[in-house]
């Protein structure tokens, strides 16, 4: 490690953001002052390029929502169909009542155990995160700097290089096929930390100061003051750590064994998991469209808050 | 230290109870298995639980020497270089015509961004769909088109299909990044050289491209990092590092060896080495930055 202070280190954390600033205004109007040269040739081209990336951006989900209108037969027949089938709904229905293939578990259930994670994970990481960096901002205490420099050091942990070790303590700690294994020890988070540590930097140290003066308390100024400033902050987080959660792999497939705890994500490697025979493909594809739906709708719903999140966080 | 608050709050408690919610996770979900994970690297263990042994560093030296890990070294490698140059070129190429349209470019990103909330094992799922030997659709076309193409049977098409995945999910993540640093180039700079007669192509590769360095260089980094850790998920749902061992990357063969294998003392000596590489990632994206971002 170089001789640099973790302040120093978390101020780097955001390196982009400096570029970024230039980002939404451009993108809002969606249009750029001054062409240097009117090319038409140029232009035509461009957008048969983008038009290209879109078509191959967008041709895995086309084909996965026509299996998902087609029956199981229809599907098996190579090449299938690439037009729209009858079975929509019965489809999807039946994906949702009692899932597919070797999983009785629905879909619908699967569905709220990913949301529930999703939640618990964001909103879990975003509350924690606020107290901590609340914490290092506001007040001077002993061992502030080796706390800030435990958090830091969490970000070169990822799950994927201790996972044998993390899964025996949450096994010891009782918590397999739970709600809280899938989710606490998901929502410790070094970049939300230090992402609210810039912001609270940035709050001009007269409303602390004034806050004291008033005779508010520490707690008071947090949920008064620091919370509703951080507003724009904690929608673009959430944005990007409701992704996070719902997305889950490695962790729930280690510490899931019973259907009804299994996420979406989790449910659909089991589904395929039988072989091509057995894979009752257009359940399996209304699955993976089900899937996709939420975080999908989130990032276009929120799209400006998808941004600054990506950007804030380098995700 | 810069940017230090003036304005501080007093209590002799009240900052550790702030802190200890994320101390405790911090501790029991990361520094707790990570020291388990050291202490066990050095150590060889029945799965049963008896007869630990002390062996220094012979779980290391046996990694050296085993033929499977030195492999999966390999594919992981061949994979991480495959998914960022694939990646970075795709959307770098449609990040510069999106700044070159003046109508439709939010219509086209708004088109682009969305990979990124699919998971990467649902991703895997639809390219494995597509190009499934008997139902696959690119499947079908492929053989139509005379090539013998079964994922199931040759490794480089399985490690082909694992690219062509990882690279749709990052396309988005990568092509945002590319826009806004284009989008950040100063105009002036731009058309002072078409006023000297440079064309389209020469301004991209003598002036925007160097620019746009600070930005490619973090999403290399960034590429690399999601290419060993982060598509665990594809390599599990598409095709389980199979066939064979010709898409086994390090973080999958940690997971097999661990949790089907039982070999804790190699697993963990895999996990350390995974570490390490995550710590030297991490020093290098931030050194670099620290060089570089000092307008």
């Amino acid at each position: 490690m170089s001789t640099a202070s973790p302040e120093r280190k978390a101020r780097m954390r955001f390196p982009v953001l400096i570029l970024m600033n230039l980002l939404p205004s451009t993108w809002r109007t969606g249009r750029r002052e001054g062409m240097i040269e009117n090319r038409p040739l140029l232009t035509f081209f461009s957008h048969v390029i983008l038009a290209i990336g879109v078509v191959i951006v967008a041709l895995p989900v086309y084909i996965t929502f026509i299996a998902s209108t087609h029956t199981a037969e229809e599907v098996l027949q190579a090449p299938m169909s690439l037009l729209p089938g009858s079975h929509v709904i019965e489809n999807y229905v039946a994906a949702l009542a009692h899932g597919a293939g070797e999983s009785t578990a629905g879909v619908g259930r699967m569905m709220v155990n990913s949301l529930v994670s999703a939640l618990v994970i964001a909103i879990g990481k975003i509350v924690i995160s606020l107290l901590s960096a609340f914490a290092i901002v506001y007040f001077r205490f002993p061992l502030r700097t080796f706390f800030f420099w435990m958090i830091f050091v969490t970000l070169m942990l990822p799950v994927e290089v201790r996972i044998l070790p993390t899964y025996k303590v949450v096994s010891d700690l009782g918590m397999l096929d739970t709600y809280a294994g899938l989710t606490v020890p998901l929502i410790a988070s070094a970049t939300a930390t230090f992402l609210f540590r810039q912001f609270f930097l940035t709050i001009p140290d007269e409303l602390a100061e004034a806050a004291r003066i008033d005779g508010a308390g520490p707690m008071r100024f947090f949920w008064d003051v620091v919370v509703p400033l951080s507003r724009t902050n904690i929608a673009a987080l959430f944005v990007i750590l409701f992704i996070y959660g719902w997305n889950q792999y490695l962790w729930p497939l280690l510490i899931t064994t019973q259907e009804t705890m299994y996420t979406t994500v989790i449910g659909i490697k089991r589904m395929i998991s039988g072989g091509d025979a057995a894979t009752e493909w257009n359940l399996v594809m209304a699955t993976a469209m089900l899937a996709m739906l939420p975080p999908a709708l989130v990032v276009l719903l929120m799209q400006r808050w998808f941004v600054k999140g990506l950007v804030d966080t380098e995700k | 230290m810069a940017a230090e608050k003036r304005a501080l709050f007093r209590s002799s408690w009240l900052p550790y109870a702030l802190l200890l919610p994320q101390l405790v996770v911090t501790v029991v979900f990361f520094f707790w298995p990570a020291a388990q994970a050291l202490y066990q690297s050095v150590l060889i263990q029945d799965p049963f639980g008896g007869n630990l042994q002390f062996v220094w560093f012979d779980n290391f030296k046996e990694l050296w020497h085993d033929e499977l890990y030195l492999a999966s070294f390999k594919v992981t490698a061949i994979f991480s270089v495959l998914v960022a140059a694939i990646g970075l070129s795709v959307s770098l190429l449609l990040a510069v015509f999106a700044d070159q349209v003046v109508r439709g470019a939010n219509a086209y990103k708004t088109l682009l961004i969305w990979p990124y909330a699919v998971a990467p094992a649902i991703a895997a799922v639809l390219w494995m769909f597509l190009f499934n030997p008997t139902l696959g659709v690119l499947a079908y076309w492929l053989r139509q088109a005379g090539i013998d193409w079964n994922y199931l049977l040759y490794g480089d098409q399985a490690l082909l299909l694992v690219v062509i995945a990882a690279v749709w999910k990052q396309v988005s993540y990568n092509f945002l990044f590319f826009l806004a640093g284009l989008q950040s180039i100063p105009k002036s700079l731009i058309e002072a050289a078409a006023i000297d007669g440079a064309g389209p192509v020469r301004r991209f590769f003598t002036i925007v491209f160097p620019l746009l360095s600070p930005t490619t260089f973090f999403l290399l980094v960034v590429n690399i990092v999601y290419a060993f850790f982060e598509t665990f998920g594809i390599i599990d749902a598409a095709t389980s590092g199979g066939p064979g061992q010709a898409t086994e990357i390090l973080v999958y063969k940690v997971y097999k060896d661990g949790f089907k294998g039982l070999d804790l003392g190699g697993s963990a000596a895999q996990s350390v080495v995974l570490m390490a590489i995550v710590i030297t990632l991490t020093v290098i994206q931030f050194r670099y930055v620290e060089r570089k971002v000092q307008y």
